[in-house]
């Protein structure tokens, strides 16, 4: 289906609004038109010194249509906008509902930059799809039969000759324009692009650049992509300069045609002369429908630019499908619901003492903490984990990233991943959390293949502090709330003790409510980490993995740190991905990967 | 205010903008003589029964009248175009200029997404500004005065008409127009604020989907758009009611001039001719008004980002921090000959963050004589990344001073210091580009060879040569599929690459696993001899090797001394040492 036919169908739940704007449109220039014909054949007759009750009723229409054509106008710009945002919200959820599945595995390969410019400032260059692309063209086509019809009632030479002029600014000239300006609009929006990567760059990598004394190289780049964005609005400029230019001579041209066919048919007697100053009025009045037509097209082509990018990105299939029933075995959904009843009761139990609870020492907050979420571990599931010869590569001409991995985590057991960066630990994570999918070889959990799960059960399974961690730019609390809505205030600074970040948070002055910054900037790597911790404590899920978790903190920190967890570690499957030591001497089996292989479980 | 300075800001850009202003005038005289001659036409035809040849000489002069205007109307967009590029050239110059004065601190601190915003976006928001809301402006003031004039000439009556709805509907719009520039300002707030939000959402992704949260942000996103939407719509009801007024006014003038004439022609006190050209130029009165009131959103949208983009250019680099020499003795005449010797010291240095909101070092001294290996041991936040901060002068001390072989760090050429200094930051940024271009960063003219040789140096030679395009290969955001310990790697291959005297490690090897940590050392090693080296480390083995162990608490270096003197010291580094013993290596 090409662009333009899936951008049409987007909109199809509102064609009645798109109607609603074209008579409006229509009707308003119909006024105008009215407007002025009637006056000039109001002082025409006036001219003959004809008795004034004979121009009553021109009197009158004049000024019905010149209200009337205000307030068209008005009605029309009013509704047809209003369409417009409403259109404009429904892309944006369609859009995000379309990327959502795709993420992280198919978006990995744009930059988040160029994904703003293609959804924020694509989405908004759609704006103009509707008001000045599907609009417009309609309503011109009502306004040139009626104005043809006027002309036409006096002689069928004076409507030809308007309806020539009117097509050559109407159609001829935009479809010229088109052709003309295919190129550069399409150069507009690459350029953009560019320069909006160029400039988050500059923003976001501005230490580094500085660091290596790039500044001015880095300036440099910026000012080459602005000076070529502005070439090619200047180009762009020439095109609008000239399609304008002939809009008005096209105008003044079909006026003095008309002027020029009409003179000999009333010194001829076929039209009187009381309708001579009509017939141009009439013929210029006509233009206003046709003058946005040249842009119209222009605007097409930036639509269907923007509408190109927007589909290509969605078009990607998702990595990672859901089965059509889910497996609704023990493991995948009697461990969510076993969450409630812990939450229920930990509120249960607090809601008498709650004024109590904030002067308690920490010691209580982590004995309440850990008895809470300890309860869930009782829940008999069994989720035992287990690898089968699964091979696995990012692309297809990628190197096998895990080459027939084997090992198996009992329920309730801790293992360790070890060996180099790049030997595939992360990936089994990866594949754990079914952002990817493996295609060869099996992952089990209690028994099931992975794949008869849907993606969000198993993830709910999953409580996990990854290696990059994401912050959203909100409070931290905003954040912790993240991984449990229903969090108390005392669960989230329960969770918090536990991550060894109760302290840091308290001493801030805006305490949990401190905004942290675009991605969380504002905390330290450590902090990021022990952030993402208390997320996971949160969660309180059956399965904890630790992905590097503590690579950011000090030796002291990590080891109260695991000290601190042991509590919430208990009875849970825990993977622990990591190199240090100290995480080593908590495990049940350490399991030593390198180059995508188990050389060691 | 804002708008004197936009105008003002770029003296070419000005100058063009007139030319533009100048070209629509004459467009407006051209239509003047049209309506004249079309009215001279239709009178002799028409009341003095004259034929086509008797006319012909008018038709004439209308053709090329006709193309005259169209000429006119050309080169007024085309000059109001390249007015406008000429400004947001030199925006965008000064912008980025001025971003690496602020330096990171700044652009931390800010929401870089809403950076962004008002760099591209704001700077693009001034395109329409210039080429459609002040060109109409300035022609509103110029083309009615001549409509007037020529309307006085004709029929001194009409004028009454023109002159009592024509200030009336002036007034109007500037009472309108005032409402429209705050609810202007509040849309272009919340179309950055927007951008930022679809950004971390679309980033966060990931995130979201691990605590299953990704789907329900759909209504999130619903309601903030329906959100803008209605606030959008707030600025463009008032702009639309405006035109409404605008409209009525010029519609109903018509109507009531075509009357009054209408009534005048009959009582025979006006000529037709006459009364049809000044039917025909009282639309073209209110013309240049009515387009003003169309551009009248475009005009409140330029001026409030023209507000945050001069916010930014006015916000003053914090004492240096970036490109800009320091600011005192040292402004006029910054040092840029090198420092031959790195002998580093920091006397009583205090910093804080957030305006002195957040402390991180008070009175913090060290010393790092030339040649030796300092390294910086402590808890997490004790204060160890903000001494690399200040050495890299991204922050400036709120109080003591640093040396470099007893000249002012202040008073040293930043760039000309930076060049000294290899960094090797706990997370580098990694550029949209190959990974051989984010290698090139720390030298761009270095050879493939050199490229190489730096990259295998630091062990990430074996990763990237596996990958598909090898050094070729582009970097996705923020090196989404490179472990921290890959990332790591080519920040430390950057730095043999960029070979300098003086090396920051910032917790450099804290990613690494046993094999790369062990393979990297020696590198390391081999880097640091025979420079001087700050480094922040986690690893003993990093701290064995330093000459001197400074460590740090709560802003304070605390102990100083190598390795084995602190330990016999005990306290806070005994500490440290024993849960490195017991939980690194």
């Amino acid at each position: 289906m090409s662009t333009l036919a899936r951008l049409l169908k987007l909109i199809a739940p509102f064609k009645w609004w798109v109607t609603l704007a074209v008579w409006l449109n229509f009707l308003a220039i119909g006024a105008s038109v009215g407007l002025m014909a009637l006056s000039a054949y109001l002082i025409s007759k006036a001219a003959l010194m004809v008795n004034v009750s004979e121009l009553a009723l021109a009197i009158t229409s004049v000024r019905l249509f010149a209200t009337l054509r205000a307030i068209l106008r008005y009605l029309e710009r009013y509704f047809s906008h209003t369409a417009t945002f409403r259109i404009l919200t429904h892309l944006r959820v369609w859009f995000y509902r379309a990327i959502e599945p795709l993420a992280p595995a198919r978006l990995m390969q744009y930059r988040s930059g160029d994904l703003l410019t293609r959804s924020v400032a694509d989405i908004e260059t759609l704006e103009n799809f509707y008001i000045r692309v599907i609009v417009p063209p309609i309503a011109a086509a009502l306004v040139v039969v009626l104005a043809c019809l006027i002309l036409g009632a006096f002689d069928g030479s004076l409507a030809l000759a308007l309806s020539v002029f009117l097509s050559l600014t109407g159609v001829a000239l935009p479809l010229t324009m088109r052709w003309l300006g295919k190129r550069p609009a399409g150069q507009l929006i690459a350029a953009r692009a560019e320069l909006n990567a160029m400039l988050v760059d500059e923003i976001q990598g501005l230490a580094d650049l500085l660091a290596f004394d790039q500044a001015d190289a880095h300036r440099a780049k910026v000012l080459r992509l602005s000076d070529e964005l502005q070439r090619v609005q200047e180009q762009q400029a020439l095109l609008r300069g000239v399609s304008n230019a002939l809009t008005v001579l096209f105008t003044s041209l079909a006026a003095l045609t008309v002027l020029w066919l009409a003179i000999p048919l009333v010194s001829g007697g076929q039209i009187e002369g009381v309708y001579l100053a009509v017939l141009p009025l009439t013929a210029i009045a006509s233009f206003e429908a046709v003058q946005p037509l040249a842009l119209a097209l222009q605007q097409l082509e930036a639509s269907q630019a923007a509408g190109r990018r927007l589909f290509e990105l969605i078009d990607a299939a998702p990595e990672v499908c859901d089965p059509t029933e889910s497996a609704s075995l023990r493991g995948a959904h009697a461990a969510p619901r076993a969450t409630r009843p812990a939450a229920k009761t930990w509120r249960e139990r607090n809601g008498v003492e709650s004024k109590r609870v904030t002067k308690q020492s920490h010691s209580r907050l982590e004995e309440i903490a850990s008895s809470s979420y300890g309860l869930l571990a009782k829940t008999d599931t069994d989720l035992t984990l287990a690898f089968k010869d699964v091979h696995f590569r990012y692309h297809p001409n990628d190197p096998l990233a895990l080459d027939g991995v084997s090992f198996t985590i009992p329920a309730g057991s801790r293992a360790a991943i070890v060996g180099a960066s790049g030997s595939g630990k992360s990936t089994i994570v990866n594949l754990l959390l079914r952002f990817w999918d493996y295609h060869e070889g099996q992952i089990t959990l209690g028994g099931r293949d992975l794949h008869d799960y849907r993606a969000d059960d198993v993830r709910a399974l999953l409580g996990v502090v990854p290696q990059n961690v994401h912050l959203f730019n909100a409070t931290l609390r905003d954040n912790l709330r993240l991984a449990n809505p229903d969090a108390t205030d005392e669960q989230i600074k329960a969770a918090c003790h536990q991550a060894q970040l109760h302290e840091f948070i308290a001493g801030l002055p805006l305490g949990y409510d401190t905004p942290i910054g675009e991605n969380g900037l504002l905390l330290s790597g450590g902090e990021r980490q022990r952030l993402a911790l208390a997320r996971a404590i949160l969660k309180n899920a059956p399965i904890l993995i630790l992905d590097e978790a503590t690579a950011n903190l000090d030796a002291i920190t990590e080891e109260q740190l695991f000290r601190s967890l042991e509590s919430f570690m208990a009875d849970r499957t825990v993977l622990i991905i990591s190199h240090h030591r100290v995480a080593l001497e908590h495990v049940d089996q350490v399991i030593e990967v390198e180059q995508g292989r188990v050389i060691s479980g | 205010m804002t708008e004197k300075r936009l105008l003002r800001y770029n003296r070419l850009a000005h100058g063009l903008l007139s030319l533009a202003v100048v070209a629509g005038f004459l467009a407006a005289l051209c239509v003047v003589a049209q309506a004249w001659l079309l009215s001279v036409v239709v009178n002799r035809v028409f009341i003095l029964r004259q034929t086509l040849t008797d006319v012909l000489p008018f038709l004439f002069v209308l053709l090329p009248l006709a193309v005259l205007r169209a000429l006119f109307v050309w080169s007024g967009d085309v000059l109001a175009q390249r007015a406008a590029s000429r400004l947001k050239g030199s925006l965008r110059q000064d912008l980025t200029h001025h971003l690496f004065a602020l330096g990171p601190a700044y652009t931390r601190g800010e929401h870089s997404g809403e950076l962004v915003n008002a760099v591209v976006e704001g700077v693009e928001v001034l395109d329409e500004y210039f080429t459609a809301y002040q060109t109409a402006r300035l022609l509103a003031r110029l083309a009615p005065l001549l409509i007037f004039v020529v309307v006085l000439v004709l029929d001194p009556l009409t004028t009454l008409v023109l002159l009592f709805t024509g200030p009336l509907l002036v007034l109007l719009l500037a009472l309108i127009g005032s409402s429209v520039k705050d609810i202007a300002q509040r849309r272009f707030q919340e179309l950055s604020w927007m951008s930022a939000y679809f950004l971390d959402m679309l980033q966060g992704l990931a995130t979201l989907k691990l605590f299953g949260r990704s789907r329900e942000k759909i209504e999130t996103i619903r309601a903030i758009s329906t959100r803008y939407g209605s606030t959008t719509l707030e600025v463009l009801r008032t702009a639309f009611q405006t035109a409404l007024v605008l409209e009525w006014g010029s519609t109903i003038a018509t109507a009531l001039v075509a009357v009054e004439i209408g009534l005048r022609l009959i009582s025979g006190d006006i000529v037709f001719d006459r009364a049809l050209a000044v039917l025909i130029l009282t639309p073209e009165f209110f013309l240049p008004l009515r387009q003003l009131a169309l551009k009248y959103h475009a005009g409140a949208a330029g001026r409030a980002a023209a507000e945050r983009v001069f916010t930014i250019l006015d916000t003053a680099p914090a004492p240096v921090g970036g490109t800009q020499p320091a600011q005192g003795r040292g402004y006029d005449h910054p040092r840029r000959a090198p420092v031959t010797r790195s002998d580093i010291r920091f006397e009583r240095v205090s910093f804080a963050y957030d305006n002195g909101q957040r402390p991180a070092l008070r009175d913090f001294s060290l010393h790092i004589p030339h040649g030796q290996k300092i390294a910086l041991v402590g808890a997490t936040g004790a204060g160890k990344t903000t001494v690399a901060n200040l050495l890299l002068r991204f922050i400036e001390p709120n109080g003591g001073s640093i040396t470099i072989a007893g000249i002012p760090l202040s008073e040293i050429d930043p760039a000309t210091w930076r060049s000294q200094v290899a960094w090797v930051p706990q997370r580098p940024h990694l550029f949209y580009g190959t990974f051989a271009d984010n290698l090139r960063l720390a030298k761009p003219q270095a050879t493939q060879a050199e490229v190489v040789a730096a990259a295998k140096a630091a062990h990430a030679h074996e990763f990237i040569q596996h990958l598909a395009r090898g050094y070729d290969t582009p970097i996705g955001e923020q090196g989404a599929r490179l472990s921290g310990g890959q990332q790591q790697r080519l920040a430390i291959a950057r730095a043999f690459l960029k070979d300098a005297p003086f090396l920051i490690l910032d917790e450099a090897t804290s990613h690494l696993d046993a094999e790369s940590e062990g393979l990297i050392q020696d590198a390391l090693d081999r880097l640091l001899r025979g420079r001087t080296a700050l480094i922040i480390a986690h690893r003993l083995k990093l701290i064995y090797t330093a000459d001197q162990v400074v460590v740090v608490q709560a802003g304070h270096a605390v102990q100083a001394g190598t390795h084995r003197s602190l330990l016999e010291q005990g306290g806070v580094y005994q500490q440290l040492v024993a849960s490195y013993e017991g939980g690194g290596r």
